[in-house]
């Protein structure tokens, strides 16, 4: 049998021979571009296009940047430098006017000593958020309040604070660092607690400000404990709001006076022209954002009520807000207000301002609210209904985890148009970083003629912030995403 | 048979007004009531008594005085004599304006660029996100202010085109010259280009305080009539070839259809142009267009196309692979492949948030407060303010007015909206 074999099949191969590369076309780099860039003729055109553009865009701003200019106190110094540096002609950024003004991009006419208070609160901001952020997460909590510890000690010694104030925000983070280890449910405290604390550093003055107006809410909760077993949510609720009004309005201007009388502690003073650049952005902007969600929220349930005033209300707020300009909102912070409120109330511009911009915001998030509330199957709210929920309860834990979720991207979004639009408070005469302190930049005789460094540094600042925003969003929907569609 | 009697009826107690479901709306809606009217009472009273502390009174009648003020862009005819109402008129075309050729090329640009994101092509795709990402997050009135700037600030002053004697004498042209053969000026004032007139007219029509000329109502029509007549064209090839199978060759028809009878027409008009020449200090003659308006419309278009094309990324993102898989196997050429099968589609779906786009650009031209330009705002809401120090009445008018245009614009939208919706039967 074997010989018969052996004639029959004269060979046999034991071993397989290796396997061929691909042809040099059709492998690693040569493959990708041929794919990628090169597939065709429009491919073709439309490649060898965007590299020309490339290269001219490189062409003609590259040199600029190489040529760049950190030391100099007027342009015609920097371009005397550059001149000197890559020789007659050349053109160079001279981003020594960034070295020279960048505490007014960045404080306006905040003064030089007290920088380390908004640098605090703006560390305390994140530690605010760090619940919100990354409320399940212990480890990325921790590496984000880390890397604001570590901020803020290098940022207090950049802006040139004394010693006792580092070492204070040093002993402070380190408690925050504690508690966010120990008992990570207590850091919401101090979320709960950062307007107040960040109102008292930014604008300073009598500590017992702050805490008065804390005391309400104090009593808000106190007379609602107290009536809860009695009275109900609703009238609990509804009292114990009625007294903290009366506390604010009536008996919380007393109690502070005699506490400041007797313990006159508290910060130095700042008025709010001496706020500028991001650090106004930034109060704007964070306070419009944190108040706009809720008023919102409850703007997009209103127009989804089955109750005809409340809904009629609602739309007609929405629709007024989202038709006029963000300017004539802001104009009218600045014109009108003082013909709508009582004679002589002539409260804080910026604090108009606030107020108006979180109204307008409200109308957008309200309607993106709304889109989420409308793409809910009907069945989630009947089943709220067929498990006995209340109308509240229902709302908090079925329709909107759910409604929210769906409306992630178009909040965050909103919220960074509203970021963006804080420029626009320049044409209320506030201090912008944009337009405001970039046009006093401008306007100074040593800088006069300089447009491009400016726009770039503060645009490049807005970049980073919006860009991190949105790069947020998506984690968190990633995050989110519970379903496997 | 003992029926079972239907629960005794309580009498109507206070408290089911709260813990009763069918009256607590109504309780509710009457408490928001009355806080709305007390609220609204508050402003009212509060404005009465702070007009009469500033003895003022809300009337309307100074918007037919004298405004006394220039406007450099003026569409409707207007001089500093004309009245406040008829200045709120130019600045309300200005935005007007700058909002429709904004939303054009804002179209043109998002369309292009969220086509081209997706795009095979890597680099494209790459350079198309930089420009979407870069504009979507740096605000608007950098983009307004940094492009005035530098067109302001590097281009040659009216001064460098002028022949001075002393160039005549040494025999040297002007520092500057005009562009595209001597026909178009950049200046750090704005950009000079020759303006079309009709030799031949054909008189004008005046209705009710405006003129209008008839040639432009000629043009209008010849244009508008050669549309419809290509249209007719091209449905007549459809319907031959739906019968046939054969499409008829319509190319030259078509072109000649779309321009012979607007060549015609402007040939028997005797259509020539203004071209700008430099006088003794200025450019006379031809269009001058500021560079508040070219600012404007350049970073509205700039930033409102980033967001077009978002939404036509998106919206051709929803549209599912099969679609584009089944028109590549019935051998539609890619471009086809979009033209016919996805965009159609997609169309759908990228209108809602067109319509929030336009709505912005719109709302976003009154940022022309950055540069000056004279729009809405600038002369209703800026200097006719300032002048009369009627804060309240001329707020109250813009915003009303925008809010009307705001809501035109919505509703007509929404209808093309309604038209090309998915017929779902």
């Amino acid at each position: 049998m074997s010989e018969l074999h052996a004639q029959t099949v004269p060979f046999v191969r034991d071993s397989m021979l290796p396997q061929e590369l691909p042809p040099a076309s059709q492998r690693g780099a040569v493959k990708w571009v041929r794919e990628n860039l090169f597939s065709g003729p429009m491919n073709t055109i439309l490649t060898v296009l965007s590299l020309l553009v490339v290269f001219l865009i490189l062409q003609s701003s590259l040199p600029w940047w190489l040529n760049s200019v950190w030391n100099a106190n007027s342009l015609a110094e920097c371009r005397a430098a550059v001149q000197a540096m890559a020789g007659e002609g050349a053109t160079g950024a001279c981003w020594a006017v960034i070295r020279e003004r960048w505490h007014q991009f960045m404080f306006g006419f905040y003064p030089r000593g007290l920088y380390w208070r908004p640098v605090l609160a703006f560390a305390l901001l994140f530690v605010a958020l760090a619940p919100v952020l990354f409320g399940d997460n212990a480890r990325k909590r921790m590496i984000l309040l880390a890397c604001v510890a570590v901020a803020l000690v290098l940022a207090l010694i950049g802006v040139g604070t004394d010693l006792a104030h580092v070492s204070f925000a040093i002993v402070a983070m380190a408690a925050i660092l504690a508690v966010s280890h120990l008992a990570p449910a207590r850091l919401i405290w101090a979320t709960l607690l950062f307007p107040a604390v960040g109102f008292f550093l930014l604008w300073g003055g009598s500590v017992w400000g702050p805490i008065g107006v804390l005391m309400g809410f104090g009593v808000l909760v106190a007379v609602y404990r107290l009536l809860l077993p009695m009275l109900g949510v609703v009238m609990g609720t509804a009292l114990g709001f009625l007294a903290a009004c009366v506390w604010w309005l009536m008996i919380q201007t007393h109690v502070t006076t005699v506490l400041h009388n007797l313990m006159p502690w508290g910060l130095e003073a700042i008025d709010s022209d001496q706020f500028g650049g991001f650090l106004l952005a930034f109060t704007i902007g964070v306070t419009a954002i944190a108040a706009s969600l809720p008023l919102g929220i409850l703007l997009a349930l209103g127009r989804r009520s089955d109750m005809f005033l409340i809904k009629t209300l609602s739309v007609g707020f929405i629709e007024f807000i989202r038709g006029v300009p963000l300017i004539t909102m802001l104009f009218t912070a600045s014109l009108l207000l003082q013909y709508f409120l009582p004679p002589q109330t002539n409260f804080d511009l910026i604090l108009r301002v606030i107020i108006l911009v979180t109204l307008f915001a409200s109308a957008y998030i309200a309607e993106v609210v709304r889109g989420g509330l409308a793409a809910l199957p009907r069945g989630q709210y009947e089943a709220a209904d067929a498990l006995g929920l209340d109308y509240w309860k229902a709302q908090r834990h079925i329709i909107m985890p759910q409604a929210l979720k769906i409306s992630i991207p178009g909040i965050v979004s909103s919220f960074i148009g509203l970021f963006k639009d804080t420029t626009l408070v320049a044409f209320v005469g506030l201090l912008d970083p944009l337009k405001g302190v970039t046009a006093i930049v401008r306007a100074d005789i040593n800088w006069k003629g300089i447009y491009w460094e400016p726009y770039i540094f503060v645009g490049t600042i807005f970049f980073l912030i919006c860009f991190g925003m949105s790069r947020y969003s998506m984690y968190l929907e990633k995050k989110l995403k519970t379903d496997h569609r | 048979m003992a029926i079972v009697a239907d629960v005794p009826k309580d009498g109507f107690r206070l408290s089911m007004l709260i813990y009763d479901t069918r009256f607590r709306s109504i309780t509710i809606q009457v408490v928001v009531l009355i806080l709305f009217l007390l609220g609204v009472a508050w402003l009212v009273n509060n404005t009465v008594e702070n007009l009469a502390a500033k003895d003022k009174d809300i009337a309307f009648g100074f918007l037919w005085n004298r405004a006394g003020y220039d406007i450099g862009q003026t569409l409707v005819p207007y001089t500093n004599d004309s009245s406040h109402i008829r200045a709120a008129l130019v600045g309300l075309v200005n935005t007007l304006v700058l909002a429709f050729f904004g939303c054009i090329f804002a179209t043109i640009l998002g369309v292009f660029a969220g086509v081209l994101r997706l795009s095979n092509n890597w680099i494209v795709g790459r350079l198309m996100t930089v420009y979407v990402e870069i504009f979507r997050n740096i605000p608007l009135l950098l983009w307004i202010i940094l492009v005035y700037v530098v067109l302001s600030e590097t281009l040659p002053t009216t001064a460098d085109f002028r022949q001075s004697a002393q160039l005549i004498a040494d025999g040297l042209p002007p520092t500057v010259s005009m562009s595209f053969g001597g026909t178009v000026a950049l200046t750090n004032q704005g950009l000079n280009v020759p303006a079309p007139f009709f030799a031949r007219g054909l008189g004008q029509i005046s209705l009710g305080g405006m003129t209008i000329s008839l040639n432009t109502l000629l043009v209008f029509a010849v244009v508008i009539g050669s549309f419809l007549a290509n249209r007719a064209l091209r449905r007549n090839a459809a319907k031959v070839q739906e019968a046939t199978g054969l499409r008829p060759v319509i190319w030259w028809k078509s072109l000649l259809i779309l321009f012979a009878p607007i060549i015609l027409v402007c040939i028997a008009l005797g259509l020539s142009f203004d071209v700008p020449v430099f006088g003794r200090f200025n450019f006379a003659g031809g269009i001058s267009i500021a560079h508040a308006f070219t600012a404007m419309l350049v970073a509205l278009s700039l930033y409102t196309g980033a967001f077009i094309a978002e939404a036509v990324r998106s919206g051709i993102m929803a549209i599912s692979r099969g679609q584009s898989e089944a028109a590549f196997a019935l051998g539609l050429q890619p471009g086809r492949t979009m033209k016919l099968i996805i965009l159609p589609q997609a169309l759908r779906i990228i209108i809602p948030p067109l319509i929030s786009q336009y709505l912005n650009l719109t709302k976003n031209t009154s940022l022309g407060i950055a540069v000056s330009y004279l729009d809405l705002r600038g002369t209703l809401g800026g200097i006719t303010l300032n002048q009369t120090g009627r804060e309240l009445e001329c707020m109250l008018l813009m915003m009303l007015i925008y809010l009307i245009i705001s809501l035109i614009i919505s509703s007509l939208m929404n209808l093309f909206n309604s038209a090309v919706k998915l017929k779902e039967r």
